[in-house]
């Protein structure tokens, strides 16, 4: 009888798994630290569209670095969605036909819900006295950056500082790339990845000034405590975007348009920004922008298709084989 | 038919058609397809990218501190497996398994460890850059990482071969005469040369393909201490799969072109010492070595 009775409750178990999996279940392939802010967001837009469309939804996360995340959804990943750092990972599925090529059109505010800036982090009391991207191409100073080649972090740091110094009087390609070469020249290591550079800067205590997002300082004040850091904002610095796309083939096979695009939308929702600020994300919404804004100063930024003609462009200039980054190695 | 009538245990056909089969499947397959994949590049342009400066550089780093780390752990990874089994000790089952663990760890941990214990506010690294030498962030934490990873290989294939050698051959040698520095070199270590070179060949082609524990303490800068798995990377980065598996297929080259040159070695020292002269033998020439 008891025997019985636990065939019958391991079946009904089995039965209701499967119930369960026939559910819709979204896959959001990301990059590597949006760990955070999706894995407060997922719960949020599994209840609201439970409301909405009296639809239980299964949602899923892979994070990774963004390009290697971009070529497993190229080489076979369901992803249904791709929340991504770089603009030119999605580009990438674009051109393999697995996003539609105006996937920048398809959401407001060219399918980036969230922005970041990259600013520079300095020892308490700023004892170097680091205000601007100058003073980080001065002898003596050492800067912690990750590889500006391989990794994104490192190269919206270097897009940063070619912009701020193409802007400056007399600014040219060549006098930026002279910039870089004299910046990258104090740089004593460059870090596998953002968090690499963070451990080397904050915790191996090397270099006096750390680029990075400004996103991850929050991050370090709870890892390494507030008083340790100051943050410093420089003249001119990137917006960094965060961009989004639903993966055609993949919705289009599973039949999960519908969820696809109200997951994407919502992140532009009340409450979708309102996460994202609370994970030091800039938000699009104005009005929340302004409520947050002790924690988002004011800076004056650019983006990358204003100064560079899009990230491609800019991904093919600077980061190509033999690209800006190269020639500052190689020609002497 | 000679050959066959030797044979003690039947299988022949069947096994070595299974060993066929099996490198097939799990070597060539993969490795063949890299090549066939790199044909599409075409001979002149996979010779651009392994020509480049930064390609050149990164092999010489590779390549360098490999060796580096294999000599190095040639030398102590022999006195460790001598250790372990010529002398007794309290803790010696311990210190025998601690030699395992760099197998067991996940490199990146081994890496981003040792970038902290080296680097200017580390435990050693504290001690060490004020002397004038800075090891993380600098080719010399290449090596560091490196011999980190590939000691067991040394130890874990000597340890056998010294086992096998009675320590009687030593006494044979002394009783005969020998100086013990004479026992070493024309007894012992022609007995073991055979598995010192397997053990440092396995070292050094572990070594050329890490990644994971070095990018943590090389610093990464161009012509400097970049490595070719480094720019692998940096090219798949760049969407550009091809010239990745170039350079793969380039530095898989190299190290055939090596591990073949050391297995030659291998083959020469083998013939020359341990098979036209039993040990005995051996003992008696240092002997008469020593009479001269």
């Amino acid at each position: 009888m008891k025997i019985a009775s636990r065939i019958a409750a391991v079946l009904i178990g089995l039965v209701a798994a499967t119930a369960a999996q026939a559910e819709v279940t979204l896959l959001n392939v990301s990059y590597d630290v949006a760990r955070d802010v999706y894995k407060d967001y997922n719960p949020m837009f599994q209840k609201y569209w439970k409301q909405k469309a009296g639809e239980e939804i299964t949602i899923k996360q892979s994070h990774a670095g963004s390009t290697k995340q971009v070529r497993a959804v190229a080489d076979g990943l369901e992803g249904d969605v791709v929340t991504m750092n770089q603009a030119n990972d999605i580009e990438f599925l674009a051109e393999k036909g697995l996003v539609a090529k105006d996937w920048a059109k398809k959401f407001p505010n060219g399918a980036s819900p969230y922005t970041s800036a990259m600013i520079f982090i300095v020892r308490k009391g700023n004892p170097k006295g680091v205000k601007d991207w100058s003073d980080l191409a001065a002898p003596g100073m050492q800067v912690i950056l990750p590889h500006p080649k391989n990794t994104g972090n490192g190269r919206n740091s270097y897009l940063s500082a070619w912009a701020w110094a193409l802007k400056q009087p007399g600014g040219s390609d060549r006098s930026a790339q002279d910039f870089l070469a004299k910046l990258l020249k104090n740089a004593p290591l460059f870090a596998s990845g953002g968090r690499d550079a963070t451990t080397t800067f904050m915790q191996r205590k090397i270099g006096d000034v750390l680029v990075t997002f400004e996103c991850e300082a929050e991050l370090i004040a709870r890892e390494f405590g507030k008083g340790e850091f100051e943050l410093v904002y420089p003249s001119l610095t990137m917006q960094t975007e965060f961009p989004v796309a639903i993966v055609d083939k993949v919705v289009d096979k599973k039949g999960s348009r519908k969820e696809a695009q109200a997951y994407l939308d919502y992140l532009w929702s009340k409450e979708g920004q309102e996460n994202a600020a609370q994970n030091y994300l800039r938000p699009r919404d104005a009005d929340l922008l302004k409520k947050y804004a002790a924690q988002f100063p004011a800076v004056k930024t650019f983006t990358v298709d204003d100064v560079f003609g899009g990230a491609n462009k800019a991904f093919l200039t600077h980061f190509k084989d033999g690209g800006s980054f190269d020639q500052i190695y190689t020609q002497k | 038919m000679t050959t066959h009538s030797h044979r003690v245990l039947p299988g022949f056909g069947l096994s070595l058609g299974y060993t066929l089969v099996y490198l097939s499947l799990l070597i060539l397959l993969p490795l063949g397809g890299m090549v066939l994949k790199t044909a599409d590049l075409g001979f002149a342009q996979v010779v651009e990218i392994a020509l480049g400066e930064r390609s050149l550089a990164a092999f010489r780093v590779t390549f360098g501190a490999s060796l580096a780390a294999a000599v190095v752990n040639g030398f102590f990874g022999l006195v460790v497996a001598w250790v372990l089994v010529r002398y007794e000790f309290p803790g010696k089952r311990f210190v025998d398994a601690l030699v395992d663990l760099p197998f067991a760890l996940p490199t990146a941990v081994a890496g981003i460890t040792l970038a902290t214990l080296y680097a200017g506010n580390g435990w050693l690294g504290r001690w060490i850059e004020p002397l004038g030498l800075k090891i993380a962030y600098t080719p010399w934490g290449i090596v560091v990482a490196l011999i980190f990873v590939t000691l067991p290989f040394v130890v874990r294939t000597l340890q056998p071969v010294i086992e096998d050698i009675e320590a009687e051959v030593e006494e044979a040698a002394a009783s005969l005469g020998a100086s013990r520095w004479q026992t070493f070199l024309k007894v012992i270590l022609p007995a073991i040369f055979p598995a010192l070179l397997t053990g440092f060949a396995l070292a050094f082609s572990r070594a050329v393909g890490e990644y994971g524990s070095v990018i943590f303490i090389a610093g990464n800068l161009p012509l400097i201490s970049e490595i070719t798995p480094l720019l692998i990377i940096s090219k798949l980065e760049q969407y550009d799969v091809l010239g990745a598996t170039a350079l793969a297929v380039v530095m898989l080259a190299i190290s055939f072109v090596l591990l073949l040159a050391i297995n030659g070695l291998q083959w020469w020292a083998a013939n020359r010492y341990t098979n036209r002269e039993p040990l005995e033998a051996a003992a008696g020439r240092a002997s008469a070595g020593a009479a001269r």
